[in-house]
C-alpha cells in the first residue's frame, strides 16, 4: 500500500468500499436462492438446507460482519456530512469495525 | 544505536515527459531538515537537480516534496524522524504536472482555486468603516479554524479523489471557499456554492481525510469540505421547498 495511504480512516474508507463490493456479489446468489422458491417447495427446502452447513455457517459470519460494517461505516459518513463536525473520526471509525465484529460474532454464537 | 554518517538518498530526476531515480551519499549533520539534504545535493553533487524553497522556515509553502511517499514541507521535516533505514527516497509532489525534477507547476492547483471562486469579494470600499466582527461568532470560529492555508499543496499530493479525477477541485480550493462562505464580508455566498457544488466539486470528496492526516497547519480540509456539503444540501432542499410552496 502506498505510503500515503497508511492512515485509519483510508483503510476506514477501503473497507466501506470493499463490504459494498462483496454485498453486491452475494446479492445475485440472495436472489437465486430466493428464486428457488418459483421451482416448487422442496427445492427452495433443499437450497436451504444447504444453508444448514457449517462452512455456509461461517461464510454467513463474514457476510454479516459484512453488512454490519457497512452500516455502521455509512451511519459515520451520514453524520460526518450531516451533523456538527467531530474530530473523533479515528474513533467512530474504529467503533464502527468493533460493533460489526460484535454483532458478527453475536450471529456466529448463536448459528452454533 | 550506531548512527551512520552518511544517509543513502534517492531523487527522483526527470520531467514531464518522464524520469528516473538518481542516487546520492549525502554526510548526515544534526538537526538536518530534509531541504538541507536536497540542498547539499544541488551544491556539492549535482548543481543541474531543480527544486524549489523559499523561506526555510515553514512559512511559504513552496518547498514541499513526497518524502519516502509521504507529502511534506520538506524545511520542517527533520531527516532523522522520516529516515528507513537510513534511506531517503525525495520525489516531486503527487497529483501535479513536473516542471524539472523536484519542482511541480502549480498551475492547476490555483486555477482550481480561482473555480472555488476562492477570491474575496467584498460589499465595501475603504471609504466605509470597517466591518464589525465578533471573533466568538459561529462563522467567524469556522472561517478561522481554515483560514491558515499557505498553499503548500501538500492536501493535494495527499488526496486520492485528485488523482483518480483531475477535474476535483481538491481540498485547498473548497477549504478556501469554505472560509470565504464563513466571511459575512463576502457577497458572492451563492455563486461561490454553485461552484463548489458543480461537478468535481465538494460532493466528489470520499473523506478519506488524507489531507487533514498531512496537512503541517494542522487544518482540516475534509471538516471544510463537509461543512459546504451540509450548505449545498441545505440550499438544494430550500429550492426544493420554494420550488414546491412558491
Amino acid at each position: 500500500m502506498k505510503a500515503h495511504r497508511r492512515q485509519p480512516l483510508y483503510l476506514a474508507f477501503l473497507l466501506h468500499r470493499l463490504s459494498g463490493l462483496g454485498l453486491a456479489l452475494f446479492l445475485p446468489l440472495h436472489f437465486y436462492v430466493l428464486g428457488r422458491a418459483l421451482a416448487g417447495e422442496a427445492a427452495f427446502d433443499a437450497a436451504l438446507s444447504w444453508t444448514e452447513g457449517p462452512l455456509v455457517k461461517f461464510a454467513e459470519f463474514g457476510l454479516v460482519f459484512l453488512l454490519a460494517v457497512h452500516f455502521f461505516g455509512g451511519l459515520r459518513l451520514l453524520a460526518l456530512e450531516n451533523l456538527p463536525w467531530s474530530n473523533r473520526q479515528k474513533t467512530f471509525a474504529a467503533l464502527a469495525v468493533a460493533v460489526s465484529f460484535f454483532v458478527a460474532c453475536g450471529f456466529l454464537l448463536r448459528a452454533v | 544505536m550506531q548512527v551512520s554518517d552518511h544517509i543513502q538518498v534517492k531523487v527522483w530526476r526527470g520531467d514531464a515527459s518522464g524520469g528516473s531515480f538518481a542516487e546520492f551519499e549525502v554526510p548526515q549533520q544534526p538537526a538536518q531538515t530534509v531541504l538541507d539534504v536536497v540542498t547539499w545535493i544541488q551544491r556539492h553533487a549535482d548543481s543541474s537537480l531543480s527544486y524549489r524553497f523559499a523561506c526555510r522556515v515553514g512559512m511559504c509553502g513552496s518547498c514541499a516534496m513526497m518524502v519516502n511517499g509521504i507529502p511534506r514541507w520538506t524545511c520542517r521535516t527533520h531527516v532523522n524522524k522520516v529516515l528507513q533505514d537510513n534511506h531517503l527516497t525525495i520525489e516531486p509532489l503527487r497529483n501535479l504536472p513536473v516542471i524539472k525534477d523536484l519542482a511541480c507547476d502549480m498551475s492547476e492547483f490555483f486555477d482550481k482555486w480561482k473555480r472555488a471562486e476562492g477570491q474575496f469579494s467584498g460589499t465595501q470600499t475603504r471609504a466605509q468603516a470597517v466591518a464589525a466582527i465578533s471573533p466568538g461568532e459561529p462563522a467567524r470560529r469556522a472561517a478561522n479554524a481554515a483560514i491558515e492555508c499557505i498553499n503548500c499543496a501538500i492536501c493535494y499530493a495527499a488526496c486520492d479523489v485528485v488523482n483518480w479525477n483531475p477535474d476535483y477541485l481538491g481540498p485547498a480550493a473548497l477549504n478556501r471557499a469554505w472560509s470565504l462562505q464563513n466571511d459575512s464580508r463576502d457577497r458572492r455566498h451563492g455563486e461561490r456554492l454553485q461552484a463548489v457544488s458543480a461537478d468535481g466539486g465538494c460532493l466528489s470528496c470520499h473523506s478519506q481525510q488524507g489531507c487533514a492526516s498531512y496537512c503541517p497547519n494542522e487544518l482540516n480540509p475534509t471538516a471544510s469540505i463537509a461543512g459546504l456539503k451540509k450548505m449545498a444540501a441545505g440550499a438544494f432542499m430550500k429550492k426544493k421547498y420554494r420550488d414546491r410552496h412558491g
